[in-house]
Protein backbone atom coordinates (compact mmCIF):
# COMPACT_ATOMS: atom_id res chain seq x y z
CA UNK A 1 0.00 0.00 0.00
CA UNK A 2 2.61 2.41 1.40
CA UNK A 3 4.62 1.22 -1.78
CA UNK A 4 2.07 1.76 -3.90
CA UNK A 5 1.55 5.32 -3.05
CA UNK A 6 5.30 6.15 -3.07
CA UNK A 7 4.85 4.78 -6.55
CA UNK A 8 2.08 7.34 -7.32
CA UNK A 9 4.35 10.22 -5.95
CA UNK A 10 7.55 9.40 -7.98
CA UNK A 11 5.06 9.85 -10.99
CA UNK A 12 3.51 12.91 -10.19
CA UNK A 13 6.39 15.08 -12.05
CA UNK A 14 5.59 12.92 -15.37
CA UNK A 15 1.83 14.27 -15.08
CA UNK A 16 2.60 17.63 -14.06
CA UNK A 17 5.05 18.17 -17.45
CA UNK A 18 2.60 16.08 -19.80
CA UNK A 19 -0.93 17.86 -18.33
CA UNK A 20 0.74 21.44 -18.33
CA UNK A 21 2.28 20.94 -22.14
CA UNK A 22 -1.40 19.70 -23.04
CA UNK A 23 -2.95 22.75 -21.58
CA UNK A 24 0.05 24.83 -22.78
CA UNK A 25 -1.22 23.63 -26.35
CA UNK A 26 -4.80 23.75 -25.98
CA UNK A 27 -5.35 26.73 -24.52
CA UNK A 28 -4.45 29.58 -27.24
CA UNK A 29 -6.85 27.38 -29.19
CA UNK A 30 -9.57 27.50 -26.98
CA UNK A 31 -9.46 31.38 -26.07
CA UNK A 32 -9.86 32.20 -29.69
CA UNK A 33 -12.74 29.74 -29.75
CA UNK A 34 -14.47 31.39 -27.23
CA UNK A 35 -13.32 34.88 -28.30
CA UNK A 36 -15.19 34.44 -31.51
CA UNK A 37 -18.61 33.99 -30.01
CA UNK A 38 -18.49 37.13 -27.46
CA UNK A 39 -19.79 40.50 -28.22
CA UNK A 40 -17.34 43.11 -29.20
CA UNK A 41 -17.37 44.94 -25.56
CA UNK A 42 -16.51 41.83 -23.74
CA UNK A 43 -13.88 41.17 -25.50
CA UNK A 44 -12.12 44.30 -25.78
CA UNK A 45 -13.04 45.06 -22.05
CA UNK A 46 -11.96 41.89 -20.22
CA UNK A 47 -9.97 38.60 -21.14
CA UNK A 48 -12.06 35.68 -22.36
CA UNK A 49 -10.99 33.45 -19.42
CA UNK A 50 -12.88 35.47 -17.43
CA UNK A 51 -16.13 33.60 -19.02
CA UNK A 52 -15.04 30.72 -17.22
CA UNK A 53 -16.34 32.04 -14.13
CA UNK A 54 -19.75 31.99 -15.06
CA UNK A 55 -19.72 30.08 -18.28
CA UNK A 56 -23.23 28.94 -18.60
CA UNK A 57 -24.58 32.84 -17.74
CA UNK A 58 -27.04 33.29 -20.70
CA UNK A 59 -26.85 35.95 -23.28
CA UNK A 60 -22.86 36.34 -23.16
CA UNK A 61 -22.40 34.65 -26.21
CA UNK A 62 -23.34 35.48 -29.72
CA UNK A 63 -23.13 34.71 -33.21
CA UNK A 64 -23.18 37.62 -34.33
CA UNK A 65 -19.49 37.49 -35.18
CA UNK A 66 -19.79 34.66 -37.65
CA UNK A 67 -22.73 36.53 -40.11
CA UNK A 68 -20.69 39.69 -39.63
CA UNK A 69 -17.14 38.16 -41.23
CA UNK A 70 -19.16 35.66 -43.14
CA UNK A 71 -21.20 38.61 -44.97
CA UNK A 72 -19.90 41.63 -44.58
CA UNK A 73 -16.03 40.47 -44.78
CA UNK A 74 -16.61 38.18 -47.25
CA UNK A 75 -15.35 34.94 -45.15
CA UNK A 76 -18.57 32.81 -46.95
CA UNK A 77 -16.99 33.70 -50.75
CA UNK A 78 -13.87 32.82 -49.39
CA UNK A 79 -14.91 29.34 -48.08
CA UNK A 80 -16.37 28.93 -51.44
CA UNK A 81 -13.00 29.67 -53.32
CA UNK A 82 -11.17 27.60 -51.10
CA UNK A 83 -13.07 24.77 -51.80
CA UNK A 84 -13.18 25.32 -55.35
CA UNK A 85 -8.85 25.65 -55.35
CA UNK A 86 -8.99 22.56 -53.31
CA UNK A 87 -10.86 19.95 -54.69
CA UNK A 88 -9.11 19.88 -58.11
CA UNK A 89 -5.82 20.31 -56.74
CA UNK A 90 -6.09 17.78 -54.61
CA UNK A 91 -7.83 14.55 -56.88
CA UNK A 92 -5.49 15.99 -60.10
CA UNK A 93 -2.21 15.57 -58.92
CA UNK A 94 -2.84 12.35 -57.58
CA UNK A 95 -4.55 11.27 -60.45
CA UNK A 96 -1.40 12.43 -62.95
CA UNK A 97 0.95 10.98 -59.87
CA UNK A 98 -0.92 7.29 -60.19
CA UNK A 99 0.02 6.95 -63.52
CA UNK A 100 3.26 8.26 -63.52
CA UNK A 101 3.75 5.59 -60.24
CA UNK A 102 2.71 2.74 -62.03
CA UNK A 103 5.27 3.45 -64.86
CA UNK A 104 7.77 4.05 -62.30
CA UNK A 105 7.16 0.79 -60.44
CA UNK A 106 5.86 -1.80 -63.07
CA UNK A 107 7.15 -0.88 -66.37
CA UNK A 108 10.64 -0.60 -68.26
CA UNK A 109 11.71 2.25 -70.29
CA UNK A 110 15.07 4.37 -71.07
CA UNK A 111 16.19 6.58 -68.61
CA UNK A 112 13.49 4.91 -65.67
CA UNK A 113 16.20 5.04 -62.91
CA UNK A 114 17.56 8.86 -64.05
CA UNK A 115 13.92 10.22 -64.04
CA UNK A 116 13.09 9.12 -60.72
CA UNK A 117 16.38 10.18 -59.07
CA UNK A 118 14.73 13.43 -60.00
CA UNK A 119 11.66 13.35 -59.19
CA UNK A 120 13.50 12.34 -55.34
CA UNK A 121 15.78 15.38 -56.05
CA UNK A 122 12.64 17.65 -56.73
CA UNK A 123 10.78 16.40 -53.52
CA UNK A 124 12.72 19.35 -51.19
CA UNK A 125 13.42 22.46 -53.86
CA UNK A 126 11.76 25.25 -52.25
CA UNK A 127 8.60 26.85 -53.63
CA UNK A 128 10.28 30.16 -54.14
CA UNK A 129 12.71 28.87 -56.77
CA UNK A 130 9.73 28.25 -59.09
CA UNK A 131 7.61 31.84 -58.28
CA UNK A 132 8.69 33.89 -60.43
CA UNK A 133 8.98 32.33 -63.93
CA UNK A 134 5.61 30.48 -63.49
CA UNK A 135 4.47 34.20 -62.21
CA UNK A 136 5.53 35.73 -65.63
CA UNK A 137 4.59 32.84 -67.16
CA UNK A 138 0.94 33.18 -66.19
CA UNK A 139 1.07 36.85 -66.53
CA UNK A 140 1.67 36.06 -70.81
CA UNK A 141 -1.36 33.07 -70.74
CA UNK A 142 -3.52 35.12 -68.78
CA UNK A 143 -3.89 32.34 -65.90
CA UNK A 144 -2.99 34.56 -63.20
CA UNK A 145 -5.97 34.97 -60.60
CA UNK A 146 -7.67 32.05 -62.24
CA UNK A 147 -8.77 28.59 -60.77
CA UNK A 148 -7.33 26.57 -62.93
CA UNK A 149 -3.97 28.33 -62.64
CA UNK A 150 -3.45 27.50 -59.46
CA UNK A 151 -5.15 23.79 -59.76
CA UNK A 152 -1.85 23.33 -62.03
CA UNK A 153 0.11 25.24 -59.70
CA UNK A 154 -0.75 23.32 -56.96
CA UNK A 155 -0.56 19.92 -58.93
CA UNK A 156 3.19 20.40 -60.01
CA UNK A 157 4.13 20.94 -56.64
CA UNK A 158 2.32 18.09 -55.28
CA UNK A 159 3.75 15.88 -57.95
CA UNK A 160 7.17 14.63 -56.47
CA UNK A 161 5.74 13.73 -53.08
CA UNK A 162 2.90 12.00 -55.04
CA UNK A 163 4.85 9.87 -57.38
CA UNK A 164 7.56 9.23 -55.05
CA UNK A 165 5.34 7.86 -52.07
CA UNK A 166 3.10 6.45 -54.80
CA UNK A 167 5.67 4.58 -56.59
CA UNK A 168 6.93 2.93 -53.66
CA UNK A 169 3.83 1.61 -52.39
CA UNK A 170 2.66 0.58 -55.78
CA UNK A 171 6.19 -1.67 -56.03
CA UNK A 172 5.13 -3.51 -53.21
CA UNK A 173 2.19 -5.09 -54.99
CA UNK A 174 2.96 -8.97 -55.73
CA UNK A 175 4.45 -9.53 -58.93
CA UNK A 176 2.49 -12.87 -59.41
CA UNK A 177 -1.18 -10.53 -59.25
CA UNK A 178 0.46 -9.11 -62.53
CA UNK A 179 1.81 -12.06 -64.05
CA UNK A 180 -1.81 -13.82 -63.45
CA UNK A 181 -3.65 -10.75 -65.03
CA UNK A 182 -1.44 -10.29 -68.14
CA UNK A 183 -1.72 -14.54 -68.82
CA UNK A 184 -4.84 -13.91 -68.75
CA UNK A 185 -5.31 -11.63 -71.46
CA UNK A 186 -5.24 -7.89 -69.22
CA UNK A 187 -3.73 -4.94 -70.55
CA UNK A 188 -1.61 -2.85 -68.32
CA UNK A 189 -4.59 -0.41 -68.55
CA UNK A 190 -6.89 -3.21 -66.91
CA UNK A 191 -3.57 -4.48 -64.23
CA UNK A 192 -4.18 -0.48 -63.65
CA UNK A 193 -7.51 -0.25 -62.96
CA UNK A 194 -7.65 -3.69 -61.41
CA UNK A 195 -5.26 -4.49 -59.48
CA UNK A 196 -3.05 -1.56 -58.79
CA UNK A 197 -5.95 1.43 -57.68
CA UNK A 198 -7.85 -0.87 -55.76
CA UNK A 199 -4.87 -2.60 -53.45
CA UNK A 200 -4.09 1.45 -52.87
CA UNK A 201 -7.19 2.54 -51.74
CA UNK A 202 -5.25 3.40 -47.84
CA UNK A 203 -1.76 4.83 -49.73
CA UNK A 204 -4.48 7.20 -51.66
CA UNK A 205 -6.59 8.41 -48.89
CA UNK A 206 -3.56 9.42 -47.02
CA UNK A 207 -2.19 11.35 -49.67
CA UNK A 208 -5.29 12.83 -50.70
CA UNK A 209 -5.76 14.26 -47.07
CA UNK A 210 -2.38 15.21 -47.15
CA UNK A 211 -2.42 17.37 -50.37
CA UNK A 212 -6.35 18.47 -49.50
CA UNK A 213 -5.03 19.74 -45.97
CA UNK A 214 -1.85 21.71 -47.50
CA UNK A 215 -3.61 23.20 -50.77
CA UNK A 216 -6.49 24.61 -47.90
CA UNK A 217 -3.64 25.97 -45.48
CA UNK A 218 -1.10 27.48 -48.45
CA UNK A 219 -0.99 31.16 -48.37
CA UNK A 220 2.10 31.94 -50.79
CA UNK A 221 0.71 30.06 -53.77
CA UNK A 222 -2.32 31.39 -53.72
CA UNK A 223 -0.91 34.82 -52.45
CA UNK A 224 0.85 34.94 -55.51
CA UNK A 225 -0.84 33.57 -58.37
CA UNK A 226 -4.42 34.64 -57.64
CA UNK A 227 -3.51 37.35 -55.62
CA UNK A 228 -5.64 39.58 -53.30
CA UNK A 229 -9.12 40.19 -55.01
CA UNK A 230 -12.23 38.93 -53.06
CA UNK A 231 -13.54 36.91 -56.23
CA UNK A 232 -11.08 34.61 -56.24
CA UNK A 233 -9.30 34.71 -52.85
CA UNK A 234 -8.94 31.11 -50.72
CA UNK A 235 -10.32 31.42 -46.36
CA UNK A 236 -5.80 31.60 -46.31
CA UNK A 237 -5.42 34.85 -48.05
CA UNK A 238 -8.75 36.79 -47.30
CA UNK A 239 -7.68 36.10 -43.32
CA UNK A 240 -4.46 37.61 -43.60
CA UNK A 241 -5.60 40.87 -45.01
CA UNK A 242 -8.53 40.68 -42.52
CA UNK A 243 -5.50 40.57 -39.94
CA UNK A 244 -4.29 43.84 -41.57
CA UNK A 245 -7.61 45.54 -42.42
CA UNK A 246 -9.66 44.44 -38.80
CA UNK A 247 -6.54 45.43 -36.40
CA UNK A 248 -7.79 44.77 -33.12
CA UNK A 249 -11.74 43.53 -33.80
CA UNK A 250 -10.34 40.92 -31.84
CA UNK A 251 -14.52 39.62 -32.26
CA UNK A 252 -14.55 39.59 -35.82
CA UNK A 253 -10.91 37.98 -36.62
CA UNK A 254 -11.39 34.94 -34.38
CA UNK A 255 -14.63 33.98 -35.93
CA UNK A 256 -12.99 34.55 -39.29
CA UNK A 257 -9.76 32.37 -37.81
CA UNK A 258 -12.17 29.73 -36.66
CA UNK A 259 -14.08 29.74 -40.10
CA UNK A 260 -10.79 29.16 -41.60
CA UNK A 261 -10.19 25.86 -39.36
CA UNK A 262 -13.04 24.63 -39.08
CA UNK A 263 -12.69 21.72 -42.01
CA UNK A 264 -9.45 20.73 -41.54
CA UNK A 265 -10.19 20.32 -37.66
CA UNK A 266 -13.69 18.54 -39.02
CA UNK A 267 -11.01 16.02 -41.06
CA UNK A 268 -8.54 15.88 -38.61
CA UNK A 269 -10.91 14.68 -36.09
CA UNK A 270 -13.03 11.95 -37.61
CA UNK A 271 -10.07 10.73 -39.88
CA UNK A 272 -7.67 10.77 -37.24
CA UNK A 273 -5.83 7.97 -38.63
CA UNK A 274 -5.65 8.80 -42.12
CA UNK A 275 -4.86 12.32 -41.63
CA UNK A 276 -1.80 11.54 -39.30
CA UNK A 277 -0.46 8.63 -41.70
CA UNK A 278 -0.97 11.32 -44.38
CA UNK A 279 0.74 14.04 -43.13
CA UNK A 280 3.92 11.86 -42.03
CA UNK A 281 4.17 10.52 -45.09
CA UNK A 282 4.00 14.03 -46.40
CA UNK A 283 6.15 15.52 -44.47
CA UNK A 284 9.23 15.88 -46.61
CA UNK A 285 7.85 18.54 -49.16
CA UNK A 286 9.40 21.77 -50.21
CA UNK B 1 6.44 -6.91 -69.68
CA UNK B 2 9.23 -4.97 -71.76
CA UNK B 3 9.31 -5.13 -75.84
CA UNK B 4 11.47 -3.23 -78.14
CA UNK B 5 10.40 0.53 -78.74
CA UNK B 6 7.97 0.33 -75.97
CA UNK B 7 6.20 3.55 -76.29
CA UNK B 8 3.24 2.37 -73.72
CA UNK B 9 5.15 3.41 -71.03
CA UNK B 10 5.72 7.29 -72.00
CA UNK B 11 1.67 7.57 -72.40
CA UNK B 12 1.37 7.05 -68.69
CA UNK B 13 4.62 9.18 -67.75
CA UNK B 14 3.75 12.35 -70.29
CA UNK B 15 1.30 14.11 -68.20
CA UNK B 16 3.19 14.32 -65.12
CA UNK B 17 6.97 15.02 -66.88
CA UNK B 18 5.37 17.42 -68.85
CA UNK B 19 3.87 19.42 -65.70
CA UNK B 20 7.24 18.93 -63.46
CA UNK B 21 8.84 20.10 -66.17
CA UNK B 22 6.87 23.34 -66.52
CA UNK B 23 6.11 23.63 -62.92
CA UNK B 24 9.75 22.36 -61.43
CA UNK B 25 12.12 21.92 -63.97
CA UNK B 26 11.97 24.58 -66.13
CA UNK B 27 11.69 27.85 -63.37
CA UNK B 28 14.55 26.32 -61.19
CA UNK B 29 16.60 27.13 -64.66
CA UNK B 30 14.43 30.51 -65.20
CA UNK B 31 14.97 31.77 -61.44
CA UNK B 32 19.08 31.50 -61.74
CA UNK B 33 18.97 32.89 -65.04
CA UNK B 34 16.71 36.18 -63.51
CA UNK B 35 18.89 36.17 -60.28
CA UNK B 36 21.85 37.39 -62.77
CA UNK B 37 19.54 40.54 -64.42
CA UNK B 38 18.37 43.52 -63.28
CA UNK B 39 15.16 44.06 -61.50
CA UNK B 40 12.85 43.95 -64.62
CA UNK B 41 15.10 41.17 -65.98
CA UNK B 42 16.80 43.32 -68.85
CA UNK B 43 20.02 44.04 -68.12
CA UNK B 44 23.21 41.64 -67.42
CA UNK B 45 23.91 42.66 -63.43
CA UNK B 46 26.31 40.06 -63.07
CA UNK B 47 27.18 38.94 -59.06
CA UNK B 48 24.99 42.33 -58.35
CA UNK B 49 21.74 40.77 -56.50
CA UNK B 50 23.71 38.33 -54.84
CA UNK B 51 26.64 41.17 -53.50
CA UNK B 52 23.40 42.73 -52.42
CA UNK B 53 21.65 39.76 -50.75
CA UNK B 54 24.87 39.21 -48.63
CA UNK B 55 26.11 42.71 -47.39
CA UNK B 56 22.63 44.73 -47.43
CA UNK B 57 21.66 45.64 -43.42
CA UNK B 58 17.73 43.86 -44.63
CA UNK B 59 19.57 40.80 -45.47
CA UNK B 60 21.41 40.49 -42.64
CA UNK B 61 18.67 40.70 -40.32
CA UNK B 62 16.91 37.84 -42.78
CA UNK B 63 19.86 35.81 -42.22
CA UNK B 64 20.47 36.51 -38.31
CA UNK B 65 16.56 35.62 -37.72
CA UNK B 66 16.86 32.67 -40.41
CA UNK B 67 19.64 31.26 -37.81
CA UNK B 68 17.64 31.79 -34.52
CA UNK B 69 14.68 30.21 -36.25
CA UNK B 70 17.18 27.28 -37.26
CA UNK B 71 18.58 27.42 -33.96
CA UNK B 72 15.54 27.64 -31.46
CA UNK B 73 12.77 26.07 -33.74
CA UNK B 74 15.12 22.91 -34.94
CA UNK B 75 16.15 22.06 -30.79
CA UNK B 76 12.78 23.02 -29.77
CA UNK B 77 10.68 20.86 -31.62
CA UNK B 78 13.01 18.01 -31.93
CA UNK B 79 13.28 17.83 -28.02
CA UNK B 80 9.50 18.42 -27.22
CA UNK B 81 8.52 15.81 -29.85
CA UNK B 82 11.19 13.16 -28.04
CA UNK B 83 10.18 14.17 -24.69
CA UNK B 84 6.75 13.65 -25.54
CA UNK B 85 7.44 10.36 -27.13
CA UNK B 86 8.99 8.95 -24.20
CA UNK B 87 6.63 10.26 -21.47
CA UNK B 88 3.38 9.95 -23.23
CA UNK B 89 3.95 6.30 -23.34
CA UNK B 90 3.77 5.64 -19.59
CA UNK B 91 0.36 7.59 -19.33
CA UNK B 92 -3.18 6.09 -19.58
CA UNK B 93 -4.42 9.34 -21.09
CA UNK B 94 -1.70 9.03 -23.72
CA UNK B 95 -4.13 9.22 -26.81
CA UNK B 96 -5.89 12.22 -26.14
CA UNK B 97 -2.70 14.20 -25.27
CA UNK B 98 -1.34 13.14 -28.67
CA UNK B 99 -4.60 14.55 -30.41
CA UNK B 100 -3.87 17.87 -28.81
CA UNK B 101 -0.42 18.11 -29.72
CA UNK B 102 -0.75 17.13 -33.09
CA UNK B 103 -4.22 19.11 -33.54
CA UNK B 104 -2.31 22.37 -34.58
CA UNK B 105 -0.73 20.84 -37.71
CA UNK B 106 -4.67 20.44 -39.14
CA UNK B 107 -4.58 24.23 -38.82
CA UNK B 108 -2.98 26.70 -41.30
CA UNK B 109 -0.29 29.10 -40.35
CA UNK B 110 -2.67 31.80 -40.83
CA UNK B 111 -4.84 30.36 -38.38
CA UNK B 112 -2.28 29.71 -36.19
CA UNK B 113 -0.70 33.64 -36.48
CA UNK B 114 -4.25 34.63 -35.49
CA UNK B 115 -4.17 32.44 -32.35
CA UNK B 116 -1.11 33.72 -31.35
CA UNK B 117 -1.51 37.31 -32.07
CA UNK B 118 -4.15 36.91 -29.66
CA UNK B 119 -2.21 35.40 -26.38
CA UNK B 120 0.62 37.81 -27.30
CA UNK B 121 -1.85 40.90 -27.42
CA UNK B 122 -0.85 44.42 -25.71
CA UNK B 123 -2.52 46.48 -23.76
CA UNK B 124 -0.96 49.53 -21.66
CA UNK B 125 -0.30 49.24 -18.13
CA UNK B 126 -3.66 49.90 -16.13
CA UNK B 127 -5.43 49.02 -18.91
CA UNK B 128 -7.31 45.48 -18.65
CA UNK B 129 -5.11 42.97 -21.09
CA UNK B 130 -7.20 41.00 -23.05
CA UNK B 131 -3.77 39.02 -24.42
CA UNK B 132 -3.26 35.94 -22.25
CA UNK B 133 0.17 36.23 -21.88
CA UNK B 134 0.14 39.91 -20.55
CA UNK B 135 -2.66 39.06 -18.48
CA UNK B 136 -0.35 36.29 -16.75
CA UNK B 137 2.64 38.73 -16.30
CA UNK B 138 0.46 41.92 -14.82
CA UNK B 139 -0.94 39.29 -12.25
CA UNK B 140 1.97 38.51 -11.46
CA UNK B 141 3.21 42.06 -10.86
CA UNK B 142 5.22 42.36 -14.19
CA UNK B 143 4.21 45.01 -16.84
CA UNK B 144 2.72 44.32 -19.99
CA UNK B 145 5.40 43.56 -23.17
CA UNK B 146 4.97 44.35 -26.67
CA UNK B 147 5.89 40.58 -27.58
CA UNK B 148 5.36 41.18 -31.68
CA UNK B 149 7.14 44.88 -31.53
CA UNK B 150 9.82 44.76 -28.50
CA UNK B 151 13.18 43.80 -30.22
CA UNK B 152 14.57 41.40 -27.54
CA UNK B 153 11.49 39.07 -27.78
CA UNK B 154 10.00 39.44 -31.02
CA UNK B 155 11.68 36.72 -32.62
CA UNK B 156 11.42 34.19 -30.39
CA UNK B 157 7.80 34.70 -29.95
CA UNK B 158 7.21 34.35 -33.44
CA UNK B 159 9.43 30.80 -33.03
CA UNK B 160 7.01 29.63 -30.46
CA UNK B 161 4.28 30.02 -32.79
CA UNK B 162 6.49 27.45 -35.57
CA UNK B 163 7.22 25.12 -32.54
CA UNK B 164 3.54 24.92 -31.08
CA UNK B 165 2.40 24.10 -34.95
CA UNK B 166 5.36 22.10 -35.78
CA UNK B 167 5.94 19.75 -32.28
CA UNK B 168 2.73 17.22 -32.67
CA UNK B 169 4.53 15.99 -35.73
CA UNK B 170 8.02 15.34 -34.12
CA UNK B 171 6.22 13.66 -31.56
CA UNK B 172 3.99 11.36 -33.62
CA UNK B 173 7.46 9.91 -35.41
CA UNK B 174 9.48 9.72 -32.65
CA UNK B 175 6.72 8.09 -31.22
CA UNK B 176 7.00 5.57 -33.40
CA UNK B 177 10.06 4.96 -33.33
CA UNK B 178 9.86 4.69 -29.45
CA UNK B 179 7.35 2.34 -29.63
CA UNK B 180 9.69 0.18 -32.21
CA UNK B 181 12.30 -0.36 -29.29
CA UNK B 182 11.49 -4.09 -28.01
CA UNK B 183 10.00 -3.72 -24.13
CA UNK B 184 12.32 -6.69 -23.50
CA UNK B 185 15.59 -4.34 -24.18
CA UNK B 186 14.14 -1.41 -21.38
CA UNK B 187 13.08 -4.56 -19.25
CA UNK B 188 16.59 -5.95 -18.80
CA UNK B 189 18.04 -2.29 -18.22
CA UNK B 190 15.49 -1.84 -15.95
CA UNK B 191 16.44 -5.41 -13.74
CA UNK B 192 20.18 -4.84 -14.12
CA UNK B 193 19.60 -1.74 -12.02
CA UNK B 194 19.28 1.38 -14.16
CA UNK B 195 17.50 4.36 -13.72
CA UNK B 196 14.76 5.92 -15.83
CA UNK B 197 17.39 8.37 -17.05
CA UNK B 198 20.16 6.02 -17.67
CA UNK B 199 17.70 3.51 -19.89
CA UNK B 200 16.72 6.78 -21.59
CA UNK B 201 20.54 7.89 -22.33
CA UNK B 202 22.05 4.59 -22.62
CA UNK B 203 19.45 2.42 -24.64
CA UNK B 204 16.64 4.34 -25.99
CA UNK B 205 18.13 7.48 -27.26
CA UNK B 206 21.13 5.51 -29.26
CA UNK B 207 18.20 3.41 -30.64
CA UNK B 208 16.68 6.72 -32.05
CA UNK B 209 19.34 8.51 -33.47
CA UNK B 210 18.68 7.60 -37.04
CA UNK B 211 14.80 8.40 -36.65
CA UNK B 212 15.72 11.77 -34.65
CA UNK B 213 18.35 12.58 -37.67
CA UNK B 214 15.67 12.23 -40.50
CA UNK B 215 13.13 14.06 -38.25
CA UNK B 216 15.79 17.17 -37.83
CA UNK B 217 16.62 17.43 -41.84
CA UNK B 218 12.94 17.78 -42.15
CA UNK B 219 12.10 20.93 -39.64
CA UNK B 220 15.53 21.56 -41.18
CA UNK B 221 13.73 22.45 -44.51
CA UNK B 222 10.73 23.75 -43.21
CA UNK B 223 12.30 26.33 -41.20
CA UNK B 224 14.75 27.17 -43.75
CA UNK B 225 11.30 28.79 -45.52
CA UNK B 226 9.56 30.30 -42.52
CA UNK B 227 7.45 32.30 -44.17
CA UNK B 228 3.40 32.62 -43.19
CA UNK B 229 3.68 32.75 -39.59
CA UNK B 230 6.20 36.05 -40.08
CA UNK B 231 4.16 37.56 -42.73
CA UNK B 232 1.07 37.49 -41.05
CA UNK B 233 1.91 37.99 -37.20
CA UNK B 234 4.78 40.98 -38.10
CA UNK B 235 5.39 41.12 -41.97
CA UNK B 236 9.33 41.44 -40.97
CA UNK B 237 8.63 44.65 -39.37
CA UNK B 238 10.83 45.45 -35.51
CA UNK B 239 13.53 43.32 -37.07
CA UNK B 240 11.69 40.01 -37.27
CA UNK B 241 12.50 39.37 -41.40
CA UNK B 242 13.41 36.29 -42.31
CA UNK B 243 14.15 35.27 -45.83
CA UNK B 244 11.20 33.76 -47.52
CA UNK B 245 9.59 36.86 -46.47
CA UNK B 246 12.28 39.18 -47.78
CA UNK B 247 11.93 37.31 -51.23
CA UNK B 248 8.16 38.27 -51.23
CA UNK B 249 8.58 41.56 -50.51
CA UNK B 250 11.49 42.04 -53.15
CA UNK B 251 8.83 40.28 -55.93
CA UNK B 252 5.67 42.46 -55.18
CA UNK B 253 6.43 45.09 -53.26
CA UNK B 254 9.49 46.36 -54.58
CA UNK B 255 8.92 44.80 -58.28
CA UNK B 256 13.02 43.48 -58.11
CA UNK B 257 12.93 40.32 -59.94
CA UNK B 258 16.84 40.21 -59.99
CA UNK B 259 17.15 40.43 -55.83
CA UNK B 260 14.18 37.90 -54.93
CA UNK B 261 15.63 35.70 -57.75
CA UNK B 262 19.07 35.67 -55.89
CA UNK B 263 17.23 34.68 -52.29
CA UNK B 264 15.46 32.06 -53.84
CA UNK B 265 18.54 30.62 -55.66
CA UNK B 266 20.68 30.88 -52.09
CA UNK B 267 17.41 29.31 -50.19
CA UNK B 268 17.90 26.16 -53.05
CA UNK B 269 21.83 26.36 -52.22
CA UNK B 270 20.72 25.48 -48.41
CA UNK B 271 18.42 22.75 -49.14
CA UNK B 272 20.86 21.27 -51.46
CA UNK B 273 22.95 19.06 -49.31
CA UNK B 274 19.55 17.46 -47.87
CA UNK B 275 18.17 17.26 -51.62
CA UNK B 276 21.92 14.93 -52.16
CA UNK B 277 21.36 12.87 -48.89
CA UNK B 278 18.15 12.13 -49.72
CA UNK B 279 19.17 10.83 -53.41
CA UNK B 280 21.84 8.78 -51.54
CA UNK B 281 19.28 7.70 -49.38
CA UNK B 282 17.06 6.54 -51.58
CA UNK B 283 20.27 4.79 -53.90
CA UNK B 284 20.94 2.61 -50.94
CA UNK B 285 17.54 1.52 -50.40
CA UNK B 286 17.39 0.70 -54.23
CA UNK B 287 20.13 -0.91 -53.85
CA UNK B 288 19.11 -3.18 -51.18
CA UNK B 289 15.35 -3.79 -52.99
Amino acid sequence: MIRRLELSIARVPLHVVLVGMALAWFIPTLGLLISSFRTQDAVLSSGWWTVLRNPFLAGQFTLENYKAVLEAQGMARAFVNSIIITVPATVLPILVAALAAYAFAWMDFPLRRTLFILVVGLLVVPLQMTLIPILRLYNKTRLAGTFPGIWLAHTGYGLPLAVYLLRNFFSEIPRDLFESAFLDGASRWTAFRVIVLPLSVPALASLAIFQFIWVWNDLLVALVYLGGTEKVAPLTVRLSSLVNSLGQNWHLLTAAAFISMALPLVIFFSLQRYFVRGILAGSVKG
Amino acid sequence: MSQKRDWVPWLYLAPALLILGVYLVYPIVGTVYYSFFDKRSEHFVGWANYKWALTSKVMHIAFRNNILWLIFFTVFVVAFGLLLAVLADRVRYESPLKSIIFLPMAISFVGAGVIWKFVYAYRPKGAPQIGLLNAIITALGGEPVGWLVNRSVNNFALIVVGIWVWTGFCMVVLSAAYKGIPRELLEAARVDGANEWQIFRYVTLPLMVPTIAVVTTTMVINVLKVFDIVYVMTNGDFGTEVLANRMYKEMFNFRNYGRASAIAVILLLAIIPVMLINIRRFQEEEALR
